[in-house]
């Protein structure tokens, strides 16, 4: 966006410039920023039970990553994100992307009314759509079972949530139909932006309207897209209260829905016989921090400056 | 002849394009649906015909009564609805003073400044929870609605000042001038003509600082797990998994979760998208 800079010198209006700023800043600061490196730093220490805090290195980082026990959890959490991951980006944008198109054609009548039902999942608590997906798909209640039926399809149905090998996909696409509207709306305002010149000339000389979406609208909106990915990915290696809803802390069954927010709450506040340890705890997020950051910084150099080429 | 079937062809495309965009908004909209309906039916109604309409024979409110008898539903409703609108209150003032600030003065580490309040959008402030926890419990506010309002307030300051920044940067320049001719003072203009101008990015701010935060589990769960200070959020987690096999209380507490929301966004939600599409996010 072009725009010119701050224009005011500050030293006109010192008092103003700092009442303004100081307190957004401050407890920005304490509440967020001290809070993520605090959090780096503790991971570098030990917390015995009663005992004083050591420093002992990297021995939390060797434990979670060398141990047996540990690195077999970690690393199953980790691909577990994956597959969550992998399924929002396979599934939720690609829909995302083209419900937002067909929004954008021309001349569409309900145009708004479709807009505000299919964005309305994404306003509701994780927790709740969990729960509501949890008594549909139970088979105790039937009611996935009597849907499938009108499609025919009944033979399909099984406790999907209660098997080891379809619990994490389940779960994923219950995310997914949650999570559409966040695609949905940001890619719909960018192609809204999209002036209408652009798009008529090509109407004019005869493409079709899924011509026009594919070959100018689409990579015209590519910036917006990339930012959607890496939200989807920041969000993705952040959730946690949607397994926490419907499978609990252990993330069942045998831990094949445990995703890296699980295994962060589980190493931080314990579970059953194993307690709480908040130097680990500490030291998972400091993982998922890089994690993060890896996908944050791929984006900003890889992508966007690449893309940026194609902005109008 | 040849209008009439560009007519024809346009109105089937038309078809197409509707048959799609009801079948994704049924596909969106009947697991709520299903779920308020039920709500209103007795255990047998719930499971003889879950997707038919309450009738005469079916319709009950036994749902509804157990959940407020035996929850405090309204408690954490008022919980929710406190530290929600206090947070809100707080950032979109604090948001659009620092926003203000950073979009309006020449100062040494302008850029800079706006960088570190920016690493907040993309870095969750859930991964500092261990030490926010320690400073919570510091600070003697665990357990309070103060804990998770301050930590919310931290959360949801990175997005709105990057929004209003943005918006802000569009104010005429004219505007401010005709006001600093007139000997107006800085805090006059930003609190006088500057705030009254940005109602519309205000009201995507406020839905964007919102949503997250009626709906969060985590920091309830982590700093407010108990002593009646449980949001709704929360309040509904714990009170499913102790009448998890109880159907009517379950579908009613959900209902009561989902119903203020869904009213709330079909008020705000044409603003939300005005917000959206008038370039506040980009």
């Amino acid at each position: 966006m072009a725009h010119s800079g701050p224009m005011t010198d500050w030293r006109k209006a010192k008092l103003p410039v700092f009442a303004f700023l100081a307190p957004a800043t401050i407890i920005y600061t304490l509440f967020m920023i001290y809070p993520l490196i605090d959090s780096i730093r503790l991971s570098f220490y030990t917390t015995p039970s009663g005992g004083e805090m050591a420093f002992v290195g990297f021995d939390n980082y060797r434990t979670i990553l060398g141990d047996p026990d540990w690195s077999a959890t970690f690393w199953n959490s980790f691909w577990n994100n994956m597959k969550f991951f992998a399924v929002h980006m396979l599934v939720q944008n690609p829909i995302g992307i083209a419900l937002a198109g067909i929004l954008s054609l021309p001349q569409l009548r309900f145009r708004n009314t479709y807009r505000t039902m299919m964005i309305m999942p994404t306003m509701l608590s994780v927790v709740i759509v969990g729960f509501i997906w949890q008594l549909i798909l139970s088979p105790v209640w039937g009611v996935g079972v009597d849907i499938l039926d009108i499609f025919g399809l009944k033979s399909l149905f099984g406790p999907w949530l209660g098997k080891e090998g379809s619990a994490l996909i389940t779960l994923s696409f219950i995310s997914v139909w949650q999570w559409v509207g966040i695609p949905l709306m940001l890619i719909y305002a960018a192609l809204l932006a999209i002036p209408d010149d652009l798009v008529d000339a090509a109407i004019v000389d005869g493409a079709t309207h899924f011509e026009v979406f594919l070959h100018i609208k689409l990579p015209l909106v590519l910036p917006t897209v990339a930012m959607v990915s890496i939200l989807t990915f920041v969000g993705n290696f952040n959730a946690f209260d949607l397994i926490y809803a419907v499978k609990g802390a252990l993330a069942g069954p045998n831990f094949s829905t445990d995703i890296m927010g699980t295994l962060f709450y589980r190493t931080f506040f314990g579970y059953q016989l194993q307690l709480g340890d908040p130097s680990l705890g500490a030291t998972v997020a400091s993982l998922m921090f890089l994690i993060i950051l890896a996908g944050v910084l791929f984006y900003l150099f890889a992508v966007q400056r690449r893309l940026a080429r194609y902005q109008l | 002849m040849m209008t009439k079937n560009i007519r024809r062809e346009d109105m089937s495309r038309a078809a197409i394009v509707h048959a799609i965009l009801l079948t994704y908004t049924l596909v969106a909209l009947y697991p709520i649906f299903l779920v308020i309906i039920n709500a209103f039916k007795s255990r047998k109604g719930i499971f003889s015909a879950p997707m038919s309409l309450p009738n005469a024979e079916t319709f009950s409110l036994e749902g509804f009564t157990k959940v407020l008898a035996r929850s405090n539903f309204e408690l954490f409703f008022f919980n929710s609805f406190t530290v929600t609108v206090v947070t809100i209150v707080i950032v979109l003032l604090l948001a659009s003073m620092a926003a203000w600030a950073l979009s309006e003065y020449k100062f040494p580490g302008n850029t800079w400044l706006a960088l570190y309040l920016a690493v907040g959008i993309m870095v969750p402030i859930r991964l500092g929870s261990v030490s926010i926890l320690n400073l919570i419990v510091e600070l003697g506010l665990i357990n309070t609605l103060t804990a998770l309002i301050l930590v919310y307030v931290a959360q949801g300051l990175p997005l709105a000042i990057f929004i209003l920044t943005e918006f802000m940067h569009q104010i005429p320049k004219d505007l401010k001038e005709a006001a600093r001719c007139d000997g107006v003072g800085e805090f006059k203009i930003f609190f006088a003509v500057i705030l009254p101008l940005i109602r519309p990015a205000v009201a995507t701010v406020a839905v964007f600082t919102m949503i997250p935060i009626w709906n969060d589990l985590w920091f309830p769960l982590i700093l407010a797990p108990g002593d009646g200070k449980q949001t709704i959020t929360l309040g509904i987690q714990q009170f499913i998994g102790q009448y998890v096999t109880d159907w009517n209380a379950v579908l009613a507490s959900l209902s009561l979760a989902i119903i203020p929301i869904l009213i709330l966004y079909l008020i705000f939600s044409r603003q939300l998208i005005r917000g959206l599409t008038s370039g506040a996010v980009k």
